[in-house]
């Protein structure tokens, strides 16, 4: 079904996670934030405590899909200076000592737009970027991205709402790559966690991404403990965790201080997940 | 009076994706999909329907006052030279600006729709009151969200809303203006889409919010053409409006585009001045980029960060601005210049010394622009200006600025 090559670290870590029997854990920070020395340190840190993907944040001024925590992330970031190519230079600093970790980029579109799309894959290849998330270009809008980003084996990772219809689920399947981003509910990042009734749909929505597209679904939104990690887990491929890492890093006053939270939140998150 | 126009122009602008050229479109989170979808579905059909057009014009005549007067600037003609000045007097509509056509128009659709709460965002205060007023009448549920630093200098717009029953949420996020009210309002949206309807106050916004804004203001332009040829026998020699997100401009200038005889400009905030970084003039001192749903020309940093603009006017502080304009820009068809506080402010003066009318800082921009334009013309010819709110507002901006307190 889907006609775009799948660039491989991503292949080969659903592939492990699915030989392991369980979801792949898939954290959010903010590049930039809390600190904007240390976000490569942090990666790493999220690796060790269980991350299977990165999905990093480049800090936008507008950020009009997130709350008010990855906003407030987003603004403390961009006060100190943290740009795209700032991220892009992070994530390359990051490969030199992990080669296996996929790294996604979540952000909006402007800052991308502004660098040039053909200078932001040239760049994101040089970097060791695997997949790119654009909120707010839909597929629609994004044919010209789509070509240089699949032309340097980019993924476009897509999202779906719990209000998204069966005719722009093809559509989406149809010009995704890398996983789908299952949205749990109707909200902002941050939001309350999703209800029964998002709870009900959101299997079929899941197993029809899936079947449409061939490819593994992350849900993420309104996740925020071991309990939700675990409900969602067994639902999707992958769970996204967000606002409430980002929330507890905001809190700390050094990198020693941010790294303890990163191991004493995720790893029971993800020893829930694998005990599951 | 009778309109004898077609009521909503069907022309091909925008196309079915909502694009104006290569401007417009949706550039939205997969969240907002189908409230957009839904909201374009029931536009495309109501904008042809008879039934709905005439609760609009009913409503537009019977509750918004309408229509309003082309009023000739006599005194003030003749104390700047050159050319007559006409002003179309949307400040003398119900709530005192422009803002009220679309809001009149945007609750119906909210109830066509079957939604009983409204959400706003607002700059200088007016379309929040429009859309607390309409909300009030409707008998609906309505928050507006407004930027902190907007709420102080606009104090009584927010005590108005409040008497209308409307909730008025304090916005504290990146500039505290306008644009982040639009954001917060957009968040707003994507958690409650089921039972709210968002009225955005300008031709800003994803498809088809600026077919949507435009369709319902252009009564402006309709009315004006037809109150020319009765009161002149011709149309104008030229057409000014002032644009911040451009909601009064796009009114008064759309039904005018094919009388490509008409020049048409949009007057742009240029702050502190253009060259001081601190102002408003996407389309004269911007580039194109993406903003709150739109390809469009906006202002932003070489990292893609839309910075933070200045004016003096609450409404014309946008960094953005509606695609249609980015069009009429690039098209050629519109011509896009700015003015500055002090240019404003001293044409908001001799405007309400000469004909005893107290603008609107936003609509004091245009008049300025219309004075320069004026006095390089020659007195047989007519410089129609869109006075596109009151300046009751603003009195409060204008004597603290004089070093008074009221």
């Amino acid at each position: 079904m889907n006609q775009i090559e799948q660039p491989e670290r991503l292949q080969a870590c659903f592939a492990r996670c699915k030989q392991a029997g369980r979801a792949a854990l898939i954290p959010f920070i903010t590049a930039g934030d809390p600190f904007v020395e240390g976000t490569v340190e942090l990666m790493h840190s999220l690796v060790v405590a269980g991350a299977d993907i990165i999905e990093l944040g480049v800090p936008f001024s507008d950020p009009m899909a997130d709350g008010p925590v990855i906003q407030a992330a987003s603004e403390r970031a961009i006060g100190r200076g943290t740009s795209l190519v700032k991220v892009l230079a992070m994530v390359k600093e990051f490969r030199q000592q992990d080669t296996q970790t996929p790294v996604v980029l979540m952000g909006y579109l402007n800052p991308v737009f502004r660098l040039g799309f053909k200078q932001f894959a040239r760049l994101s290849v040089v970097a060791g970027l695997d997949a790119v998330l654009l909120v707010d270009s839909p597929p629609e809008e994004s044919q010209l991205l789509e070509k240089h980003l699949s032309e340097s084996g980019l993924a476009m990772i897509r999202l779906v709402a719990p209000t998204t219809t069966k005719e722009r689920m093809q559509l989406i399947a149809a010009n995704s790559s890398g996983f789908i981003y299952y949205v749990a509910i109707k909200g902002t990042t941050g939001s309350q966690s999703a209800s029964a009734a998002d709870n009900a749909n959101s299997q079929a929505a899941i197993d029809y991404m899936r079947e449409l597209s061939g490819l593994p679904v992350a849900a993420g939104f309104g996740i925020k403990d071991e309990q939700s990690a675990v409900n969602w887990a067994q639902q999707a491929d992958a769970v996204v965790i967000g606002s409430a890492l980002v929330t507890r890093l905001a809190e700390s006053e050094s990198i020693n201080e941010a790294k303890q939270i990163i191991q004493s939140f995720l790893a029971p998150i993800r020893q829930a997940i694998d005990n599951d | 009076m009778k309109l004898e126009q077609p009521v909503f122009n069907t022309d091909q602008r925008p196309d079915l994706q909502g694009h104006f050229g290569e401007f417009g479109g949706k550039y939205v989170s997969e969240t907002l999909m189908a409230a957009l979808d839904e909201l374009n579905v029931a536009w495309q059909k109501l904008r042809k329907d008879p039934k709905f057009i005439a609760e609009f014009d009913h409503d537009l005549a019977q509750f918004v006052g309408r229509p309003s007067p082309l009023y000739h600037a006599k005194r003030l003609s003749a104390e700047n030279g050159g050319a007559q000045i006409l002003l179309k007097r949307e400040d003398l509509n119900h709530t005192g600006a422009h803002k009220i056509n679309n809001t009149v128009g945007q609750a119906l659709l909210a109830r066509y729709l079957g939604k009983n709460r409204i959400i706003a965002e607002t700059g200088a205060g007016q379309h929040g009151v429009a859309s607390a007023t309409v909300a009030a009448r409707m008998g609906m549920k309505c928050v507006v969200y407004m930027g902190e630093v907007d709420i102080q200098r606009q104090a009584i717009n927010v005590y108005r809303m409040r008497l209308l029953g409307t909730e008025v949420r304090a916005v504290n996020s990146g500039s505290r203006t306008l644009k982040d009210a639009l954001n917060e309002a957009m968040r707003d949206w994507v958690s409650n889409v089921d039972e709210t309807f968002y009225i955005i106050g300008t031709v800003a916004g994803p498809h088809p919010y600026p077919q949507l804004v435009r369709d319902f203001n252009s009564v402006i332009g309709r009315e004006a053409k037809i109150q020319m040829q009765q009161q002149f026998g011709r149309l104008p020699d030229a057409l000014v409006a002032c644009v911040g997100g451009g909601s009064n401009a796009m009114g008064l200038f759309h039904p005018f585009i094919d009388s490509t005889e008409v020049p048409m400009f949009g007057v742009e905030a240029a702050g502190k001045g253009l060259d001081s970084g601190a102002h408003a003039a996407p389309l004269c001192a911007g580039r194109v980029g993406v903003l709150h749903g739109s390809k469009t020309y906006l202002m932003d940093d070489d990292d893609g960060q839309i910075v933070h603009t200045h004016s003096i006017s609450a409404g014309l502080d946008y960094p953005g601005v509606g695609p249609e304009h980015a069009w009429l820009k690039d098209s050629g068809r519109a011509e896009y210049v700015a003015i500055d506080d002090d240019e404003a402010l001293a044409a908001f003066h001799l405007l309400t010394r000469c004909e005893g009318i107290l603008p609107a800082l936003e609509s004091s921009h245009a008049v300025a622009y219309a004075l320069k334009l004026a006095a390089q013309m020659s007195p047989d010819q007519l410089v129609l200006v869109n006075l596109s709110g009151r300046g009751d507002k603003d009195v409060h901006t204008v004597a603290a600025l004089e070093g008074l307190e009221l």
